[in-house]
Protein backbone atom coordinates (compact mmCIF):
# COMPACT_ATOMS: atom_id res chain seq x y z
CA UNK A 1 0.00 0.00 0.00
CA UNK A 2 2.65 2.46 -1.09
CA UNK A 3 -0.08 4.42 -1.95
CA UNK A 4 -0.95 5.66 1.43
CA UNK A 5 1.09 7.99 2.81
CA UNK A 6 1.42 9.87 -1.06
CA UNK A 7 -1.76 10.10 -0.80
CA UNK A 8 -2.38 11.45 2.94
CA UNK A 9 0.79 14.04 2.25
CA UNK A 10 -0.87 15.09 -0.85
CA UNK A 11 -4.13 16.65 0.95
CA UNK A 12 -2.40 17.34 3.81
CA UNK A 13 0.02 19.38 1.31
CA UNK A 14 -2.61 20.63 -0.63
CA UNK A 15 -4.31 22.01 1.99
CA UNK A 16 -1.48 23.68 3.51
CA UNK A 17 -1.02 25.45 0.53
CA UNK A 18 -4.47 26.83 0.12
CA UNK A 19 -5.81 24.53 -2.39
CA UNK A 20 -10.23 23.93 -1.05
CA UNK A 21 -11.03 19.95 -0.40
CA UNK A 22 -12.61 20.30 -3.70
CA UNK A 23 -9.59 21.07 -5.24
CA UNK A 24 -7.61 18.62 -3.80
CA UNK A 25 -9.67 15.79 -4.31
CA UNK A 26 -9.77 17.14 -8.16
CA UNK A 27 -6.35 16.45 -8.50
CA UNK A 28 -6.52 12.96 -6.81
CA UNK A 29 -9.62 11.85 -8.63
CA UNK A 30 -9.16 13.19 -11.62
CA UNK A 31 -5.55 13.46 -12.60
CA UNK A 32 -4.49 10.40 -10.18
CA UNK A 33 -1.10 10.64 -10.75
CA UNK A 34 0.91 12.05 -7.67
CA UNK A 35 4.33 12.87 -8.58
CA UNK A 36 2.70 15.56 -10.82
CA UNK A 37 0.14 16.41 -8.41
CA UNK A 38 3.37 17.33 -6.35
CA UNK A 39 5.28 18.72 -8.91
CA UNK A 40 1.95 20.95 -9.83
CA UNK A 41 1.62 22.02 -6.19
CA UNK A 42 5.09 23.47 -5.95
CA UNK A 43 4.68 25.51 -9.03
CA UNK A 44 1.57 26.88 -8.10
CA UNK A 45 2.91 28.03 -4.86
CA UNK A 46 5.50 29.27 -6.61
CA UNK A 47 3.55 31.26 -9.39
CA UNK A 48 4.50 29.87 -12.07
CA UNK A 49 2.19 30.62 -14.96
CA UNK A 50 -0.71 28.04 -15.79
CA UNK A 51 1.18 27.13 -18.84
CA UNK A 52 4.70 26.18 -17.00
CA UNK A 53 2.62 23.98 -14.37
CA UNK A 54 0.42 22.05 -16.65
CA UNK A 55 3.67 21.52 -19.20
CA UNK A 56 6.19 20.46 -15.73
CA UNK A 57 3.40 17.88 -14.39
CA UNK A 58 2.54 16.21 -17.86
CA UNK A 59 6.61 15.98 -18.65
CA UNK A 60 6.57 14.22 -14.87
CA UNK A 61 3.95 11.98 -16.49
CA UNK A 62 5.39 11.22 -20.03
CA UNK A 63 6.67 8.11 -18.74
CA UNK A 64 3.57 6.79 -19.26
CA UNK A 65 3.30 6.92 -22.91
CA UNK A 66 6.02 4.21 -22.10
CA UNK A 67 3.77 2.45 -19.57
CA UNK A 68 1.01 2.07 -22.75
CA UNK A 69 3.02 1.06 -25.48
CA UNK A 70 4.46 -1.68 -23.56
CA UNK A 71 0.95 -2.89 -22.19
CA UNK A 72 -0.93 -2.61 -25.69
CA UNK A 73 0.29 -5.91 -27.30
CA UNK A 74 -1.04 -7.66 -24.31
CA UNK A 75 -4.79 -5.29 -24.64
CA UNK A 76 -5.12 -4.31 -27.58
CA UNK A 77 -7.78 -6.48 -28.20
CA UNK A 78 -10.01 -5.24 -25.14
CA UNK A 79 -13.29 -3.17 -26.01
CA UNK A 80 -12.71 0.54 -26.72
CA UNK A 81 -14.69 1.15 -22.85
CA UNK A 82 -12.05 -1.36 -21.61
CA UNK A 83 -9.10 0.46 -22.82
CA UNK A 84 -10.07 3.78 -21.70
CA UNK A 85 -11.10 2.41 -18.12
CA UNK A 86 -7.20 1.02 -18.27
CA UNK A 87 -5.63 4.18 -19.37
CA UNK A 88 -7.59 6.30 -16.64
CA UNK A 89 -5.73 3.73 -13.92
CA UNK A 90 -2.58 3.04 -15.29
CA UNK A 91 -0.21 4.23 -12.59
CA UNK A 92 2.95 3.04 -11.94
CA UNK A 93 2.26 0.17 -9.82
CA UNK A 94 -0.55 -1.55 -11.88
CA UNK A 95 1.68 -1.49 -14.40
CA UNK A 96 4.05 -2.97 -12.94
CA UNK A 97 2.16 -5.53 -11.48
CA UNK A 98 -0.11 -6.22 -14.63
CA UNK A 99 3.04 -6.53 -16.76
CA UNK A 100 4.45 -8.81 -14.36
CA UNK A 101 1.66 -11.32 -14.82
CA UNK A 102 0.86 -11.16 -18.22
CA UNK A 103 4.47 -12.29 -18.79
CA UNK A 104 4.15 -15.00 -16.21
CA UNK A 105 0.94 -16.45 -17.75
CA UNK A 106 0.77 -15.33 -21.53
CA UNK A 107 -1.99 -17.96 -21.95
CA UNK A 108 -4.62 -15.94 -19.75
CA UNK A 109 -7.29 -14.29 -22.35
CA UNK A 110 -8.07 -10.67 -23.19
CA UNK A 111 -11.06 -11.15 -20.82
CA UNK A 112 -8.78 -12.34 -18.05
CA UNK A 113 -6.34 -9.63 -18.15
CA UNK A 114 -8.28 -6.97 -18.08
CA UNK A 115 -10.43 -8.62 -14.91
CA UNK A 116 -6.48 -9.14 -14.00
CA UNK A 117 -5.98 -4.96 -14.40
CA UNK A 118 -9.25 -4.05 -12.82
CA UNK A 119 -8.51 -6.43 -9.72
CA UNK A 120 -5.05 -4.76 -9.02
CA UNK A 121 -6.49 -1.39 -9.12
CA UNK A 122 -9.48 -1.76 -7.06
CA UNK A 123 -8.15 -1.53 -3.74
CA UNK A 124 -5.55 0.79 -5.29
CA UNK A 125 -7.75 3.66 -6.25
CA UNK A 126 -10.27 3.59 -3.82
CA UNK A 127 -7.32 3.88 -0.99
CA UNK A 128 -6.12 6.70 -3.30
CA UNK A 129 -9.24 8.64 -3.26
CA UNK A 130 -9.82 8.46 0.50
CA UNK A 131 -6.54 8.91 1.65
CA UNK A 132 -6.49 12.04 -0.34
CA UNK A 133 -9.45 13.06 1.51
CA UNK A 134 -8.00 11.95 4.80
CA UNK A 135 -4.94 14.03 4.08
CA UNK A 136 -6.78 17.37 3.29
CA UNK A 137 -9.25 17.00 6.67
CA UNK A 138 -6.16 16.93 8.79
CA UNK A 139 -4.07 19.39 6.43
CA UNK A 140 -6.92 22.16 7.67
CA UNK A 141 -5.93 21.43 11.19
CA UNK A 142 -2.15 21.72 11.09
CA UNK A 143 -0.24 25.19 11.67
CA UNK A 144 1.91 26.09 8.76
CA UNK A 145 4.97 26.41 10.81
CA UNK A 146 5.57 22.62 10.72
CA UNK A 147 8.23 22.75 8.10
CA UNK A 148 5.28 21.11 5.44
CA UNK A 149 7.32 23.48 3.17
CA UNK A 150 9.85 20.92 2.90
CA UNK A 151 7.34 17.54 2.12
CA UNK A 152 7.73 17.87 -1.30
CA UNK A 153 11.31 18.28 -1.66
CA UNK A 154 11.48 14.86 0.27
CA UNK A 155 9.05 13.00 -1.08
CA UNK A 156 10.28 13.81 -4.72
CA UNK A 157 14.09 12.84 -3.26
CA UNK A 158 13.09 9.38 -1.83
CA UNK A 159 11.41 8.94 -5.24
CA UNK A 160 14.29 9.82 -7.44
CA UNK A 161 16.84 8.12 -5.32
CA UNK A 162 15.82 4.54 -6.02
CA UNK A 163 15.62 5.29 -9.40
CA UNK A 164 19.58 6.44 -9.77
CA UNK A 165 19.77 2.60 -11.17
CA UNK A 166 23.04 2.84 -13.68
CA UNK A 167 25.42 6.05 -14.67
CA UNK A 168 23.03 7.39 -17.01
CA UNK A 169 20.32 7.83 -14.79
CA UNK A 170 22.71 9.15 -12.32
CA UNK A 171 24.37 11.57 -15.25
CA UNK A 172 20.85 12.48 -16.19
CA UNK A 173 19.98 13.66 -12.47
CA UNK A 174 22.91 15.46 -11.86
CA UNK A 175 22.49 17.84 -15.28
CA UNK A 176 19.20 18.49 -14.08
CA UNK A 177 20.28 19.85 -10.57
CA UNK A 178 22.98 21.62 -12.17
CA UNK A 179 20.94 23.30 -14.87
CA UNK A 180 17.96 23.91 -12.71
CA UNK A 181 20.28 25.43 -10.21
CA UNK A 182 22.21 28.00 -12.35
CA UNK A 183 18.81 28.50 -14.34
CA UNK A 184 16.90 29.08 -11.89
CA UNK A 185 17.14 33.21 -12.47
CA UNK A 186 15.02 32.66 -15.65
CA UNK A 187 11.74 33.60 -15.86
CA UNK A 188 8.32 31.55 -15.74
CA UNK A 189 10.17 28.59 -14.47
CA UNK A 190 11.99 28.35 -18.26
CA UNK A 191 15.25 26.98 -16.38
CA UNK A 192 13.21 23.86 -15.18
CA UNK A 193 12.52 23.17 -18.73
CA UNK A 194 15.39 23.37 -20.23
CA UNK A 195 17.26 21.64 -17.76
CA UNK A 196 14.93 18.18 -18.02
CA UNK A 197 15.09 18.20 -21.60
CA UNK A 198 18.88 18.65 -21.49
CA UNK A 199 18.99 16.02 -18.34
CA UNK A 200 17.03 13.62 -20.56
CA UNK A 201 19.09 13.90 -23.80
CA UNK A 202 22.64 13.43 -21.29
CA UNK A 203 20.53 10.09 -19.94
CA UNK A 204 19.77 8.77 -23.51
CA UNK A 205 23.68 9.99 -24.57
CA UNK A 206 25.11 8.17 -21.68
CA UNK A 207 22.85 4.98 -22.20
CA UNK A 208 24.50 4.46 -25.50
CA UNK A 209 27.90 5.53 -24.66
CA UNK A 210 27.69 2.36 -22.24
CA UNK A 211 26.18 -0.11 -24.41
CA UNK A 212 28.97 0.66 -27.10
CA UNK A 213 31.59 0.09 -24.61
CA UNK A 214 29.85 -2.91 -23.17
CA UNK A 215 29.96 -3.53 -27.50
CA UNK B 1 -0.68 30.36 -3.73
CA UNK B 2 -2.50 33.56 -5.53
CA UNK B 3 -4.47 31.22 -8.52
CA UNK B 4 -8.05 31.90 -9.07
CA UNK B 5 -10.64 29.32 -8.31
CA UNK B 6 -10.85 29.47 -12.10
CA UNK B 7 -6.96 29.10 -12.91
CA UNK B 8 -6.78 26.34 -10.23
CA UNK B 9 -9.99 24.02 -11.94
CA UNK B 10 -8.24 25.01 -15.60
CA UNK B 11 -5.03 23.37 -14.37
CA UNK B 12 -6.63 20.29 -13.13
CA UNK B 13 -8.55 19.88 -16.02
CA UNK B 14 -5.67 19.98 -17.88
CA UNK B 15 -3.55 17.86 -16.14
CA UNK B 16 -6.35 15.48 -16.38
CA UNK B 17 -7.01 15.25 -20.03
CA UNK B 18 -3.21 15.92 -20.73
CA UNK B 19 -2.62 13.08 -18.39
CA UNK B 20 -5.18 10.55 -19.91
CA UNK B 21 -3.86 11.00 -23.46
CA UNK B 22 -0.30 10.20 -22.53
CA UNK B 23 -1.83 7.01 -20.76
CA UNK B 24 -4.22 5.92 -23.63
CA UNK B 25 -2.04 7.14 -26.51
CA UNK B 26 -1.11 3.55 -27.60
CA UNK B 27 -3.85 1.82 -25.89
CA UNK B 28 -6.41 3.66 -27.76
CA UNK B 29 -4.87 6.01 -30.40
CA UNK B 30 -1.87 4.25 -31.71
CA UNK B 31 -2.23 0.81 -31.28
CA UNK B 32 -0.23 -1.98 -31.02
CA UNK B 33 3.15 -0.60 -32.25
CA UNK B 34 6.75 -0.34 -31.05
CA UNK B 35 8.08 2.97 -29.78
CA UNK B 36 11.08 3.57 -31.61
CA UNK B 37 14.77 2.62 -29.58
CA UNK B 38 15.81 6.72 -29.30
CA UNK B 39 12.13 7.51 -27.99
CA UNK B 40 12.35 5.06 -25.21
CA UNK B 41 15.81 6.03 -24.63
CA UNK B 42 14.36 9.64 -23.62
CA UNK B 43 11.30 8.80 -21.70
CA UNK B 44 13.56 6.41 -19.81
CA UNK B 45 14.92 9.27 -18.07
CA UNK B 46 12.12 11.71 -17.77
CA UNK B 47 11.52 11.14 -13.73
CA UNK B 48 14.91 11.70 -13.29
CA UNK B 49 15.18 14.71 -15.75
CA UNK B 50 12.32 17.05 -14.25
CA UNK B 51 12.50 15.90 -10.41
CA UNK B 52 15.76 17.06 -9.48
CA UNK B 53 15.67 20.36 -11.53
CA UNK B 54 12.05 21.14 -9.60
CA UNK B 55 13.74 20.62 -6.13
CA UNK B 56 17.61 21.51 -5.83
CA UNK B 57 16.82 25.20 -6.02
CA UNK B 58 13.65 24.10 -2.96
CA UNK B 59 16.76 22.34 -1.30
CA UNK B 60 19.57 24.52 -1.54
CA UNK B 61 17.81 28.40 -1.15
CA UNK B 62 13.94 27.34 0.90
CA UNK B 63 11.44 29.85 0.36
CA UNK B 64 10.37 29.24 4.37
CA UNK B 65 14.11 30.83 5.33
CA UNK B 66 13.25 33.64 2.71
CA UNK B 67 16.52 31.77 0.10
CA UNK B 68 18.96 31.06 2.56
CA UNK B 69 20.47 27.56 2.71
CA UNK B 70 19.81 26.14 6.02
CA UNK B 71 21.57 23.34 7.68
CA UNK B 72 18.02 21.20 8.98
CA UNK B 73 17.13 21.28 5.13
CA UNK B 74 20.34 20.43 3.88
CA UNK B 75 21.07 17.62 5.88
CA UNK B 76 17.34 16.01 5.87
CA UNK B 77 17.47 15.91 1.66
CA UNK B 78 21.13 14.51 2.34
CA UNK B 79 19.43 11.63 4.62
CA UNK B 80 16.61 10.89 2.40
CA UNK B 81 18.96 10.77 -0.98
CA UNK B 82 21.23 8.42 1.16
CA UNK B 83 18.75 6.08 2.46
CA UNK B 84 16.57 5.86 -0.40
CA UNK B 85 19.82 4.98 -2.63
CA UNK B 86 20.81 2.30 -0.01
CA UNK B 87 17.22 1.19 0.92
CA UNK B 88 16.22 1.51 -2.56
CA UNK B 89 12.22 1.86 -0.46
CA UNK B 90 10.91 5.35 -0.11
CA UNK B 91 8.72 4.66 2.70
CA UNK B 92 11.86 4.43 4.43
CA UNK B 93 13.35 6.93 2.98
CA UNK B 94 10.46 10.13 3.77
CA UNK B 95 10.23 9.31 7.01
CA UNK B 96 14.23 9.40 7.76
CA UNK B 97 14.40 12.59 6.20
CA UNK B 98 11.45 14.07 7.70
CA UNK B 99 12.75 12.89 10.93
CA UNK B 100 16.07 14.59 10.21
CA UNK B 101 14.30 17.36 9.35
CA UNK B 102 12.05 17.78 12.79
CA UNK B 103 15.42 16.60 15.10
CA UNK B 104 17.79 19.52 13.80
CA UNK B 105 15.35 21.89 13.66
CA UNK B 106 14.40 21.14 17.08
CA UNK B 107 17.83 20.58 18.32
CA UNK B 108 19.18 23.85 16.60
CA UNK B 109 15.85 25.51 18.42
Amino acid sequence: MVVVPFAVLFGVVGTEAGLNITEVMGFSVLVIAGASQFAALQLMVDNAPTLIVVATALAVNMRMAMYSASITPHLGAAPLWKRALIAYLLVDQSYAVAMNRYEQAPELSVAQRCAYFFGTMTPIAPMWYAMTLFGALVGQEIPPEYALDFAVPITFLALIAPALRTLAHVAAALVSVILGLALAFLPYNGGLMIAAVVAMMVGAQVELWMERRRG
Amino acid sequence: MTQSASEIWLIIAAMAVGTFLIRFSFLGLVGDRKLPDWVLRHLRYTPVAVMPALIAPLILWPTATGGQPDAARLLAAAVTLIVGMVTKNVLLAIPAGAITLFGTLYLLG
